[in-house]
């Protein structure tokens, strides 16, 4: 039957057999729609759910949200969780932005190990570079060791080690590749004739970098800080290790409610509280995207 | 330090901007192998005598060669679930043509915007109910949600660097959709495929967040990692076996990225 259809063929892109579709879908299928979506309902599931310390608790409550609504202490965690969160994002995007633009518009052939070692650190462990930071701002760490060392103080401090400021600098550092590789891309794909533009109408230096290439280059910075923003927001780990009790985040408390204190449905809720924060911020991202005009 | 770009304004200040940069991003973590060699408990200078001690400890230690097997074991397979996904839901959101092959791929690039402490408990949650419980299965099932973007990504810039008109002349000669998948799509993108995987492997061998609610009884390398920085006694020990999986992770990468390098440049010189 095949040698009389040649004339007849539809598009190719029409004629993909029922079964090689069915067996391309499947793994994605089977993923996207039972790990991701079915897992996360579970999630919004539970959170409406009374703790008896069964899987999938009992009854159905809005309690757990009242708790989160009116307990003082869940408003001062989420608080501080966004503004770590905000700091950390701000901090990581001001001082990638330099890198990402050195690396479209000056870095010439050395661009591509440029990228390659900005990016290298990223493959690296991330409880590892927590823990290298863990031994720069201890009390007998290297960074108290280095400067009673060399004569600049007498005694180690403790200010280092234990702060929300420790957080910061440690998350800055765990997120720097993330911001960098979408400013870059974004940088990158601005048209020169438009630089050579705005410096033919007179424009000076700082002027096109304000009026141009920043305007230009937002919708990177914008993926660049959603894509800090999200781990950070739910990060339990570095707190746990350079933060100390200062500076417990909202992940932290999820993680408990999941461990020691077994209640399974409130941590559940606060999770629910965490993805409707976070869904905020993306269609805020989403609305400043569109007022700079995406390309993306 | 030739060329055109050094001439333009601010170049110098940047380019020493940008030196300082890297300079803060390598020397927290080359910390690490430098006390790994310290005859000392503390990692504090100065620096005392050089040792091999910390790395003698490493051979023969049961436990950290039963989390290195589980790591190595998960990895390889989360990373084969998470390829797999990215060529089959890339190549149906590029080539399928339906709402549904589009959905799913939004969808496998949705864990970017999920923390880790979040797609952790969903999944235990997942587990538990369908009777799995914490175990090996359930955490290359975490590590494939992990890498699933990644890979997505990779695979559908790979994919749409491959000009239509490739696969329109395969078809149109008679290869069935499987033929032109298998010789001709994915030959075409195999440098992109072990990108993917590398990457993968990767990033379930680093992952802890998500681990951390579905490991069982046997933990991965990162557990034992995080089990150990409890004891200060234990801590040079932990910097040695973080210098051998710095060292092996920058291995990985630099070939992940000479293969993508590799990649690209035969499809600029010979785009067929």
């Amino acid at each position: 039957m095949s040698s009389t259809v040649v004339a007849a063929r539809p598009l190719p892109e029409n004629r993909i057999s029922p079964v090689f579709r069915f067996a391309m879908l499947l793994p994605g299928g089977l993923v996207t729609f039972f790990l991701i979506l079915f897992a996360l309902g579970l999630v919004v599931f539970l959170a409406f759910r009374g703790n008896d310390g069964s899987l999938l608790g009992v009854g159905l409550t809005a309690e757990n949200f009242l708790t989160v609504a009116t307990d003082p202490l869940y408003w001062t965690v989420t608080l501080r969780s966004l503004v770590i969160a905000g700091l950390v994002t701000l901090a990581t995007v001001v001082t990638a932005y330099p890198v990402a633009y050195y690396l479209a518009f000056h870095a010439g052939r050395r661009r591509n190990l440029l990228l390659f070692l900005v990016t290298l650190p990223f493959w690296t462990s991330y409880l590892l570079r927590v823990f290298a930071w863990k031994i720069v701002l201890a009390y007998n760490g290297v960074l108290n060791s280095a400067f009673i060392e060399t004569g600049l103080w007498k005694e180690p401090t403790l200010a280092f080690l234990n702060t929300p400021a420790a957080v910061v600098v440690t998350l800055a550092h765990a997120y720097a590749p993330f911001a960098i590789l979408p400013i870059y891309v974004a940088l990158d794909t601005i048209p020169k004739s438009l630089l050579e533009a705005a410096s033919d109408l007179g424009a000076r230096p700082f002027t096109s970098f304000r009026r141009v290439v920043l305007p230009n280059s937002m919708p990177g910075v914008l993926a660049a800080a959603l894509v800090v923003f999200v781990p950070t927001v739910g990060d339990y780990v570095t707190p746990a290790m350079v933060g100390g009790p200062a500076s417990t985040m909202i992940g932290t408390l999820i993680q408990s409610q999941f461990g020691k204190a077994n209640d399974w449905p409130f941590g559940a809720a606060l999770s629910v509280c965490v993805m409707l924060v976070i869904l905020c911020v993306v269609l805020v991202a989403r609305g400043a995207d569109r007022r700079f005009g995406s390309r993306t | 330090m030739s060329g055109r770009a050094d001439i333009n304004a601010g170049g110098g200040w940047l380019g020493l901007y940008v030196l300082g940069y890297l300079v803060f991003l390598y020397l927290p973590v080359l910390l690490i192998p430098l006390f790994s060699f310290n005859n000392s408990i503390q990692a504090a200078f100065p620096l005392q005598g050089f040792t091999l001690e910390w790395y003698e400890t490493l051979y023969g230690n049961p436990a950290l060669s039963g989390a290195l097997g589980n790591s190595l074991v998960i990895g390889v397979i989360a990373a084969c679930g998470a390829t797999l996904c990215g060529i089959t839901v890339s190549y149906m959101d590029l080539y399928g043509r339906s709402p549904l092959a589009a959905t799913i791929s939004a969808i496998a690039r949705l864990p970017i915007l999920i923390p880790g402490v979040i797609v952790g408990i969903s999944l235990l949650i997942l587990v538990n109910l369908i009777g799995l419980g914490p175990s090996r299965v359930s955490i290359v099932l975490g590590h494939i949600l992990v890498a699933l973007p990644t890979t997505v990504v990779v695979m559908r810039s790979r994919f749409a660097a491959i000009p239509k008109t490739i696969r329109e002349a395969a078809l149109d000669l008679g290869a069935s959709d499987w033929t032109t998948f298998r010789r001709v799509m994915l030959p075409l993108s195999a440098p992109a495929v072990l990108s993917a995987f590398m990457l993968s492997f990767l990033i379930s061998f680093d992952e802890f967040i998500v681990v951390f609610f579905l490991a069982g009884t046997e933990p991965t390398l990162p557990l034992y990692i995080w089990s150990q920085l409890r004891f200060p006694r234990s801590l040079p020990t932990v910097m040695a076996l973080g210098t051998a999986i710095l060292t092996v992770s920058f291995i990985i990468a630099g070939t992940a990225e000479i293969l993508r390098h590799r990649g690209l440049g035969a499809a600029r010189r010979n785009p067929a």
